[in-house]
């Protein structure tokens, strides 16, 4: 087994009074493609964002491996795009990256052509139906060549059409060998992306299996409820 | 009645024939108010967005302290800045008092609170909104809020427009350190209370329909970058 790109050891998060993560152990390592369920408010989000550093936590440890620097891109479920063109977006991301100005227009263009936004680069980023904008927020985060992609329920607000159109992408990306890890309330989605799924509820992982396992093979009790769709509320 | 009529229609006629009077103190007090507001600009876009992105102890204090420097009474500010720069205040030897420069800095100090604490709060809220976002994508806190500042450039270009409203309009500070000398300091609203309290009433009418003027283009503007803005917001709603 190759080792951990990032680990998180016994690690909580809290936000005021209310514990979003708890005692939370987990690794990520290089080629995983990782898929979080579990009900809304169970964690999952608070775990995409501990694991790419965006929150402190509150006890535990958040440890890097020995890819230096790791690059981890995230892609949120109502992405934020500023008030600029398509493309000014792309390269926003790859300038906070560091990326010198001569070789950002180039990069962002081909991470444009990849999605199929090519030709809409210099409209405004507003102006993109929310099937485009998400397939944007992939190609910002494409572009900075993330070792790692975190994946907040990427197609939650999508019609049909927009969620296959990003659903491949994510498939592709994965094939390119960038490392997976997403949200996702959608079952099918992830039996047909992920290879290993980890269910949370309550801030707690309650089971960290295999994608075939967690689909076929005996699991706790509340998993259960929850592919049946019949956990109770609270 | 027929006073008041009469009054009116000479004081349209001043601004219509452009009386050199009028124009000198409308000039003085458009030069004035729009330096003091650019520098209250700067420094309050500095201002507001350190407040928004650094947080350190003491700074919900500094916060309340900005708040409440919103409604600083223009005399209060005035009386410190005339301390100040008086001959034997710490910035007495400038001998800048009774001169536009003291006009300047007056109304810098007066309008500065409300571009900080107006822009504090546009850069927070954004950040609330997206910090996280952008932090994603590798931009350090000073850098976020630079990012929000420029995607929200037209509410900040709004609250310069307010603050510039302000400092036009008011009159104690420029009354206080300015000296309301005739064809010097002599601006709109010093000279509207003293033609006023002399009983010319056609030049104070004047000078207050070109005030009315400006603070209507003011609005009108701010209005149109208001209704540009939602326009844009819709369209890009109506694409989504």
């Amino acid at each position: 087994m190759s080792a951990p790109l990032i680990e998180l050891q016994s690690a909580s998060v809290r936000f005021g009074a209310v514990t979003a993560l708890r005692d939370v152990s987990f690794s990520l390592t290089r080629g995983d493609r990782v898929a979080l369920v579990g009900a809304n408010g169970s964690g999952k989000s608070t775990l995409l964002r501990a694991m790419h550093g965006l929150v402190p936590l509150a006890h535990g440890r958040r440890v890097l491996g020995e890819v230096h620097p790791l690059r981890i891109a995230m892609v949120f479920q109502r992405p934020f795009m500023l008030r600029l063109s398509a493309l000014s977006n792309v390269t926003l991301g790859l300038m906070l990256q560091g990326m010198p100005r001569a070789q950002r227009r180039e990069r962002a263009m081909r991470a444009l052509d990849h999605v199929g936004l090519a030709a809409e680069a210099t409209r405004a980023a507003r102006a993109l139906s929310a099937g485009q904008q998400q397939r944007l927020a992939l190609a910002r985060a494409w572009a900075v060549q993330p070792d790692v992609l975190l994946l907040d329920e990427p197609t939650a607000s999508l019609d049909p059409s927009a969620k296959r159109e990003v659903e491949s992408l994510i498939a592709e990306f994965a094939a390119q060998g960038i490392t997976v890890m997403m949200s996702s309330h959608n079952l099918g989605q992830v039996k047909r992306l992920s290879h290993r799924v980890l269910y949370l509820e309550h801030g707690r992982v309650l089971a960290d299996l295999p994608t075939e396992s967690f689909f076929n093979g005996p699991l706790p009790e509340e998993a259960n409820l929850f592919l049946k769709g019949e956990l109770p509320w609270g | 009645m027929n006073d008041f009529a009469q009054s009116v229609g000479t004081a349209v006629q001043l601004v219509i024939g452009g009386d050199a009077d009028l124009v000198r103190i409308v000039w003085l007090s458009l030069a004035v108010s729009a330096i003091a507001s650019v520098f209250a600009t700067v420094l309050g876009l500095l201002t507001g967005a350190a407040l928004a992105v650094w947080r350190f102890p003491g700074r919900s204090v500094w916060i309340v302290i900005l708040n409440t420097l919103l409604a600083l009474p223009s005399v209060v500010v005035g009386l410190v800045v005339y301390l100040l720069l008086s001959r034997a205040g710490p910035l007495g030897s400038l001998g800048i008092l009774f001169t536009p420069p003291a006009m300047v800095i007056a109304q810098t100090l007066l309008v500065t609170p409300i571009v900080a604490a107006l822009t504090r709060q546009a850069i927070e809220d954004a950040l609330r909104d997206h910090g996280e976002q952008l932090r994603s994508l590798g931009a350090r806190p000073l850098q976020c809020a630079f990012i929000v500042a420029w995607d929200e450039r037209i509410a900040l270009l709004t609250i310069a427009l307010v603050a510039f409203g302000r400092a036009v309009s008011e009159v104690g500070a420029v009354m206080m350190v300015g000296g309301n000398i005739a064809g010097v300091t002599r601006v709109m609203t010093t000279a509207i209370a003293l033609e006023t309290s002399k009983g010319d009433l056609p030049l104070a009418l004047a000078l207050g329909l070109v005030l009315l003027f400006v603070v209507l283009l003011l609005n009108v503007l701010i209005g149109s970058l208001r209704g540009w803005r939602i326009a844009s917001e819709q369209r890009a709603g109506a694409a989504g």
